[in-house]
């Protein structure tokens, strides 16, 4: 099969962000599921606080790449990763670095919501008294705050943090989710769909958050739609078939696609 | 006409197809709806039999064992008669004495009291109610059943200054009075197949109109051991102890152990040939017969360990082994139905697998955990099979104060009565424990299922 390969070099080039400091990098990354290979070797650079989306048609691993970055495939038994993918230049899976450290500084939101069935409250904090970030009670309550608000809920919710978190809408839900990761402070938000289990309003509300956190976090989000990709995101990169085809900035993406493959499927050609 | 030749321009030979297809719609619905009916109604028959079944059970078991629940007593003004009573006073620590000199006295002090002829004074008793007793002892005593001279006895070595006074004291009748006076015998057979003699049987009428005999609620049922030779007073305590100390050990052995296997088995074990063998293993376990399980402790715990025959320590450990297998299969289903986006979340925000098991799965496993471990400690509970075979079937008088003293089970207490020679008497007892080891059941299904809708409504 013919793909494209991209190398960092010209990826490099053609990225113009503000800082364009390189915040997680893959080189020839991997992933098997059991014999079948799934992903056939990605390279990739992610930019700090640059906002990239990943679009392609179903199982062409883009989740599965997702994935590879905070290494939640290590949860799937049959699973197995190779290459290596870098997070401030330090290899994620060099067995003496602490997963659970990865994930802190890697947070990820899901497709369908999932909020812990607790309160509110103890959704967002959570993760903060896992990780020792708070001492205070009065810290804790502040950490709640600020995540609910930079998630937009706060207003929504403050009268009812008792409440459980699963008591709320599916878009409700979906940006609980978005404030129980960032309530930790990653660098980077790994975002699996997250609006494909949210109606139209909910999906707008959860876009014009994401521009919100733009600038502030690294956030990288799988997305099927192409419309999204082309509203939120700085660059978009689309797989097909466990290939990383083209890596561009979304508005070249989208208005001179370099692969046939690309234009195809932005076309709806295919996919 | 068929469906298939219609020209399509034809507008009238349209319209007939449609008229056809209407008819033949409507035909195969009045089909359908009948078939469907007929299932449901088979449905119903299916759970009315059921129903029946378990109505008809409950109202023979009902019918027979409440009855025993009140059981015949005589209401005697016993009167302490020091010349019946000829005991020194009973013997009192000294300072100085040693324990062993003192355990010396009263034992020698009880002794005395155990020749003492404590059926006389019921007889004295009797013969206030009755004038001819005293004439025709061997048919008076009769009237009570054997065990209360015990009681009597008992009554003075816990307070000899009782010794000289009267008090009015209810006891038990004989089980063949009781069965006289509930009919539970032919009144019209002869003497020679009647259990009381003539006389007996008219002073027992006699009683009962004078109002001295009369049905009270059984506290011996409940407060008493097992009796062979006062089968009036043969009661549950000694067995629901047993089984009540097999229970406890089930609860902290195979709950705990059960638990932790299927949380391990199930969220941290790698999956691989070993852990497969484990599972198919577990599942096999949960089909051998229990009387398997009991020739198990049998050998290893009473052969090998030389733990004690008849004992709830052992049938404790047996009936654990029996419900491990139930209690991991619980389990385990309960947590592979926790659903993973709940997992996902936790370990996605940094929580270390451990961490999201303990923080969330398993809060959220808790009632199906309780459901399935109550259920197997339900099922333990009636288990009779494998307690034949460690000697727990055996006779036991007393009532076990530690799981290492010998002791039955309220299911083998049940086989055992069931078993009994005075037929008439014992299947109003037996089905009495039936109904006591129910209400246990009962209870314990209950306890699972407010256990269940408690945690529930945390989801």
């Amino acid at each position: 099969m013919k793909t494209v390969k991209l190398s960092s070099e010209r990826l490099g080039v053609s990225n113009k962000q503000p800082s364009g400091k390189i915040k997680m990098s893959a080189r020839d990354v991997k992933v098997f599921y059991g014999e079948s290979e799934a992903l056939h070797g990605i390279d990739m650079d992610i930019y700090e606080n640059e906002v990239i989306a990943f679009i392609g048609p179903s199982g062409c691993g883009k989740s599965t790449f997702l994935r590879c970055l905070n290494r939640m495939n290590d949860t799937i038994d049959v699973a197995k990763v190779t290459g290596q993918v870098l997070l401030d230049e330090q290899d994620i899976y060099d067995p003496s670095l602490d997963v659970v450290q990865l994930r802190a500084r890697v947070g990820m939101v899901f497709q369908k919501p999932n909020p812990f069935p607790k309160s509110i409250y103890e959704n967002i904090a959570y993760g903060p008294r896992l990780h020792g970030l708070v001492e205070t009670r009065r810290e804790m309550d502040e950490v709640v705050e600020s995540s609910l608000r930079r998630a937009g809920l706060w207003e929504e919710v403050k009268d009812r943090l008792d409440a459980p978190g699963t008591g709320l809408s599916g878009g409700q839900q979906q940006r609980l989710c978005i404030a129980r990761a960032i309530a930790v402070s990653p660098e980077v938000i790994l975002m699996d769909e997250p609006c494909s289990a949210l109606d139209p309003i909910a999906t707008s509300i959860i876009e014009e958050l994401i521009d919100e956190l733009k600038g502030s976090y690294t956030l990288v989000i799988v997305t099927h739609n192409m419309q999204q990709a082309a509203r939120v995101s700085d660059k978009t990169a689309f797989f097909h078939l466990g290939n990383l085809i083209e890596l561009n900035k979304t508005d070249e993406i989208f208005t001179n696609p370099q692969d046939k493959k690309t234009e195809d499927y932005i076309t709806g050609r295919f996919g | 006409m068929k469906i298939s030749t219609v020209n399509p321009q034809d507008k009238t030979a349209l319209a007939q197809q449609r008229d056809l297809m209407q008819q033949r719609v409507a035909q195969s619905l009045a089909k359908r709806h009948a078939k469907e009916k007929r299932f449901k109604l088979t449905g119903q028959l299916a759970v009315g039999t059921a129903l029946a079944f378990v109505a008809i059970l409950f109202i023979s078991i009902f019918s027979k064992g409440l009855p025993a629940f009140w059981q015949a007593t005589l209401t005697l003004d016993i009167y302490f008669d020091p010349d019946i009573i000829l005991i020194d006073e009973k013997p009192v620590q000294a300072a100085g004495e040693s324990d062993a000199t003192f355990q010396e006295r009263y034992q020698a002090w009880q002794m005395d009291l155990a020749f003492i002829n404590f059926n006389g004074l019921i007889l004295n008793a009797l013969a206030e109610v009755i004038p001819e007793a005293a004439a025709h002892p061997r048919d008076a005593m009769r009237l009570v059943t054997s065990g209360e001279r015990i009681a009597l006895r008992n009554l003075v070595e816990e307070d000899p200054s009782i010794i000289g006074s009267r008090k009015r004291l209810n006891l038990l009748a004989d089980a063949n009075v009781d069965v006289w006076i509930k009919g539970n015998i032919d009144r019209d057979l002869a003497d020679s197949r009647q259990q009381l003699s003539a006389r007996t049987r008219g002073w027992v009428d006699q009683l009962v109109e004078q109002g001295v005999i009369k049905n009270r609620f059984s506290t011996a049922l409940f407060m008493n051991a097992d009796s062979r030779s006062s089968l009036a007073s043969a009661g549950l305590a000694g067995a629901f102890m047993g089984s009540l100390m097999m229970m406890l050990i089930v609860m902290f052995l195979a709950v705990p152990l059960g638990v932790a296997s299927a949380i391990y088995l199930e969220e941290f074990a790698p999956k691989n040939k070993l852990t497969d063998l484990i599972e198919v293993n577990i599942n096999n376990l949960a089909a051998v017969p229990s009387i398997v399980f009991g020739l198990l402790g049998a050998s290893v715990f009473i052969l090998w360990f030389k733990l004690p025959l008849s004992a709830p320590v052992v049938g404790g450990l047996v009936l654990s082994l029996m419900t491990l297998p139930t209690v991991i299969i619980a389990t385990r289903s309960t947590l592979k139905a926790i659903p993973p986006s709940i997992r996902s979340a936790a370990l996605g925000i940094g929580a270390s697998k451990v961490q999201s098991v303990f923080h969330h799965v398993l809060p959220l496993a808790i009632p199906g955990i309780l459901t399935g471990s109550i259920l197997g400690i339900a099922q333990a509970l009636g288990e009779t099979a494998p307690l034949l075979l460690i000697g727990m079937s055996s006779f036991v008088a007393s009532v076990p104060s530690s799981p290492f003293d010998q002791s039955t089970a309220l299911p083998v207490q049940i086989y055992l009565w069931q078993g009994n020679e005075l037929r008439n008497f014992f299947e109003a007892r037996t089905s009495a424990a039936i109904i006591v080891l129910l209400t246990m059941m009962i209870s314990l299904n209950a306890l699972a299922i407010w256990l269940r809708r408690h945690f529930e409504n945390r989801w």
